[in-house]
C-alpha cells in the first residue's frame, strides 16, 4: 500500500516536472508526415524536407520540426496519433499516402487544435486543412503542350507516353490534349509507361517501329524520358530536330538542360521541394505578421537553359 | 479390324501429344499473325530484334525457374534479386573507377560480382528451403521483400546510375549485334541450349523431375534431395545474374522499380510453356516460347490503339489463360471414341 502511494507520488511529481520543462521551453512543435520514399521523386522530397528542417530550426531556435515517414497509410495514421499524443504538436504538415484513409486521422489532429497543412494530395473532405500546398498537374500538361506548339507546325506528328493510370495522369493528359487541339499537330497514339524507365524504353521502341515519322515525344516524366532517349538513340532517330519533353525536375535532366542538350531541351517542373514550401508557409503561420492560410498552387514552370540553375540541387537524390 | 482400332487410337493419341507439345508454339504463331494483321511493321526486322532482345531477360530467368518448378519448388524473389544485383553491380563499378579506370576491367569486376551475388542469393534461398525446412513460397516471399528493400536502401530511395564513361564501355553488351542478332539474344540462346541439355540429358535433370514427381520416392531412391533442390535455386540465381548483366547496360540504372513483377512473368512463361506448377515435368523449349509469348502480347498491345490502354492487363490475362487452356484441355481426347 505504502509502495503504491510512493509510486503514485513519484509519477505525479515526474509528470509535473515534465510539464514544467515543456512550458519553460515554449517550443513551437510542427509535425511533418509523409510516405517513406520508395521512388526517386519521393526520395527528393525527403531530402528537401530534411534541408528545410535544418534551415528553419537554425533560423528560429524556438521552432521544433519533427519529421516522420511511414511505409503505408495505416502506419501514417498511427504516426499522426503519436505526433499528437507524444509530441503535442502545434501544427501538422502532411502529405497523405492516400486521400480516403487519412482524412479521419488528419481530422482528429485538427480537433486537438493543431494547424493543418496538406501537401500535394488533397483529403477527401473539404475544409479540414488551413493551408494547402500542391503542384499543378493540369498546368504541367498545358505548359508541355504550349512548348510543343512553339516548336512544331501544322501536320507534325507526336507520340505521348503516359504515367500510371491515375487521376494525376488523367489531369496531365487531358490538359495537354485540350491545349494541343486545333493546332494541327497529330497525336499518333498514347500509351502508359508507368513513370518508369524500362517501360518508357519499350513503349518508345514500339512507337518507333510502328510510326516511321515522329517529330517529337511528350514523355510527361523524367524517368520515362530517359527510356525514350535510349530508344531514340538505339534506333538512330535522335537527330533531325527530334526532341523529348519530360516533367518533374530530375537533377540529371536539369543538368543536361543547363549543358544545352538538344534532345531534351526543356523540362516542366513538378517539384519534390514543395514539401519545403509547405514547411516554410506553416512556420510563417507562427512567425509572420501577414495572413498565410489559403491554397498555394505552385507553378509548372518551364525549365530552360536560362533558368535551369535555380532548380538544380546536385546533392538531392532526385 | 483390331488393327484399324489400334491405328485409330494411336492416331488420336498422337494428335493429343502434338497439341500438348506444340500448343504454345501454335499460340505464339497465332499472336504473330494477329500482330502482322494489325500492322505489317510488326514483322519488320527492327521489331523482331526488339522482341527477341526484350524476351531475353524474362527468358533467361524463366530457364532457371523451370528447374526450380520442375523440382517442386518456386522462387518469388527473382525480380527483387535482379534489382538488388543490378544495384550492387552499379555501386561496385562506380567505385572501381578510381583503381581500374573506366575500361573493360571495371565492367568485368561488375559482372563477376553479379555472378557471385546471384549464386549466393540462390544458395541462401535453397538452404533455407531445404535445411531450414521452410516452404519455398515463404522463404522466397521473405527474400523478395528483403532484396527489394535493400535496393531501395542502397539507392537512398532514388535511382542508382552507372558512371557515364563506364556505360560507354558496357553499352555494346546490350546494343551491339553479332551476325545480325543482338548480344542478349545470343546469351538467351546459349542459356536455353545449356538448360535443355541439363534438364533432358543429365542425371541432374532427371533427379529434378523425380523430386518434383514424388520427393519421398526420390529420397528412398538414394537421390540427395536437399542437395539437388538447393542446386536448382543456385542455378536460378545464376540465371538472374546473367539476365542482370545484360539488363544493366540498357539504361545504366537501377531503382526500387527495377524488375517489379519479373517473378510472376517468369513463372507465367514456365507454365505457359507446359511445365507443371506442382513439379515433376519440365520443358525448357516451352519456357522459351512462353517468354516470347509474354513479350509479344505487350508488343502487340503497343502496336494498336483499338483496345483501351486500361484493358492491357485484361488482354494479357486472357491470352495467358487461353494459351494454357489450349495446351492443357483434353477436348481432343474426349472427341476420340472411348474403348
Amino acid at each position: 500500500m505504502k509502495l503504491k502511494t510512493a509510486i503514485t507520488a513519484l509519477a505525479i511529481s515526474g509528470a509535473l516536472a515534465l510539464a514544467g520543462t515543456a512550458s519553460a521551453q515554449e517550443k513551437i512543435k510542427i509535425g511533418v508526415s509523409y510516405p517513406t520514399p520508395t521512388h526517386a521523386w519521393a526520395a527528393g522530397m525527403n531530402w528537401h524536407a530534411e534541408k528545410a528542417e535544418e534551415r528553419l530550426e537554425a533560423l528560429y531556435p524556438d521552432v521544433d520540426l519533427i519529421l516522420v515517414n511511414s511505409p503505408d497509410p495505416g502506419a501514417q495514421a498511427s504516426a499522426l496519433e503519436d505526433l499528437v499524443s507524444v509530441h503535442q504538436i502545434d501544427a501538422l504538415v502532411v502529405l497523405p499516402f492516400e486521400s480516403e484513409p487519412l482524412t479521419d486521422p488528419v481530422l482528429n489532429v485538427k480537433k486537438s487544435g493543431a494547424l493543418i497543412t496538406v501537401v500535394d494530395r488533397g483529403l477527401s473532405q473539404p475544409g479540414i486543412e488551413d493551408i494547402y500546398v500542391a503542384g499543378n498537374n493540369p498546368e504541367l500538361g498545358r505548359v508541355s503542350a504550349v512548348y510543343m506548339k512553339s516548336r512544331l507546325k501544322d501536320g507534325d506528328n507526336i507520340v505521348v507516353l503516359r504515367g500510371i493510370p491515375t487521376l494525376i495522369d488523367n489531369e496531365r493528359f487531358d490538359a495537354f490534349m485540350a491545349e494541343i487541339e486545333g493546332s494541327g499537330i497529330n497525336v499518333l497514339d498514347h500509351k502508359h509507361a508507368n513513370w518508369n524507365r524500362d517501360d518508357g524504353f519499350e513503349v518508345m521502341q514500339d512507337f518507333l517501329s510502328r510510326f516511321p515519322d515522329i517529330d517529337a515525344v511528350w514523355a510527361q516524366d523524367d524517368d520515362i524520358a530517359i527510356g525514350v532517349v535510349a530508344a531514340l538513340k538505339q534506333a538512330g532517330r535522335d537527330g533531325n530536330g527530334m526532341f523529348v519533353v519530360g516533367g518533374a525536375g530530375m537533377k540529371e535532366t536539369i543538368k543536361s538542360i543547363m549543358d544545352g542538350d538538344e534532345l531534351v531541351p526543356v523540362d516542366v517542373l513538378y517539384p519534390p521541394a514543395m514539401i519545403a514550401t509547405a514547411m516554410d508557409v506553416t512556420v510563417a503561420a507562427f512567425k509572420s505578421n501577414g495572413p498565410v492560410a489559403g491554397r498555394y498552387i505552385l507553378g509548372a514552370t518551364l525549365i530552360t537553359p536560362e533558368n535551369a540553375a535555380s532548380f538544380y540541387f546536385p546533392d538531392s537524390p532526385f | 479390324m483390331a488393327d484399324i482400332m489400334t491405328n485409330q487410337v494411336t492416331g488420336a493419341r498422337t494428335t493429343t501429344m502434338d497439341f500438348k507439345t506444340y500448343g504454345p508454339a501454335v499460340a505464339l504463331l497465332l499472336l504473330c499473325v494477329i500482330g502482322f494483321m494489325l500492322n505489317p511493321a510488326f514483322l519488320s526486322e527492327g521489331n523482331i530484334t526488339n522482341l527477341l532482345t526484350r524476351s531475353a531477360f524474362i527468358g533467361i530467368i524463366a530457364v532457371g525457374a523451370t528447374f526450380v518448378i520442375t523440382a517442386g519448388g518456386i522462387d518469388l524473389s527473382v525480380g527483387s534479386m535482379a534489382a538488388v544485383i543490378a544495384g550492387v553491380m552499379i555501386i561496385v563499378m562506380n567505385n572501381s573507377i578510381d583503381t581500374f579506370g573506366t575500361g573493360a576491367t571495371t565492367v568485368l569486376i561488375g559482372c563477376g560480382f553479379s555472378i557471385l551475388l546471384g549464386l549466393g542469393a540462390g544458395w541462401i534461398n535453397g538452404m533455407l528451403t531445404t535445411k531450414g525446412k521452410i516452404e519455398a513460397f515463404i522463404v522466397t516471399l521473405g527474400t523478395m521483400g528483403i532484396f527489394r528493400s535493400l535496393v531501395t536502401y542502397f539507392a537512398d530511395g532514388g535511382t542508382l546510375s552507372l558512371n557515364h564513361d563506364v556505360r560507354g564501355t558496357y553499352r555494346p553488351v546490350y546494343y551491339d549485334s553479332i551476325l545480325g542478332l543482338p548480344f542478349p539474344v545470343w546469351v538467351f540462346i546459349a542459356v536455353s541450349v545449356a538448360g535443355w541439355i541439363l534438364l533432358n540429358r543429365t542425371t541432374f535433370g532427371r533427379y529434378c523431375t523425380a523430386i518434383g514427381s514424388n520427393e519421398a520416392v526420390a529420397k528412398y531412391s538414394a537421390i540427395k534431395v536437399d542437395r539437388i533442390k538447393t542446386w536448382t535455386y543456385v542455378l536460378q540465381g545464376l540465371c538472374v545474374a546473367m539476365a542482370t548483366i545484360i539488363y544493366v547496360p540498357r539504361l545504366g540504372s537501377a531503382s526500387s522499380s527495377t524488375g517489379v513483377l519479373w517473378e510472376l512473368e517468369a513463372i507465367a512463361a514456365v507454365i505457359i510453356g507446359g511445365t507443371v506448377l506442382k513439379g515433376g515435368y519440365g520443358r525448357i523449349g516451352g519456357t522459351i516460347i512462353g517468354a516470347l509469348i509474354l513479350t509479344t502480347i505487350g508488343n502487340i498491345l503497343n502496336f494498336t490503339d483499338v483496345i483501351s490502354n486500361y484493358l492491357n492487363g485484361t488482354m494479357q490475362g486472357l491470352i495467358i489463360i487461353v494459351a494454357v487452356l489450349l495446351q492443357r484441355s483434353d477436348w481432343s481426347r474426349r472427341a476420340s471414341p472411348k474403348n
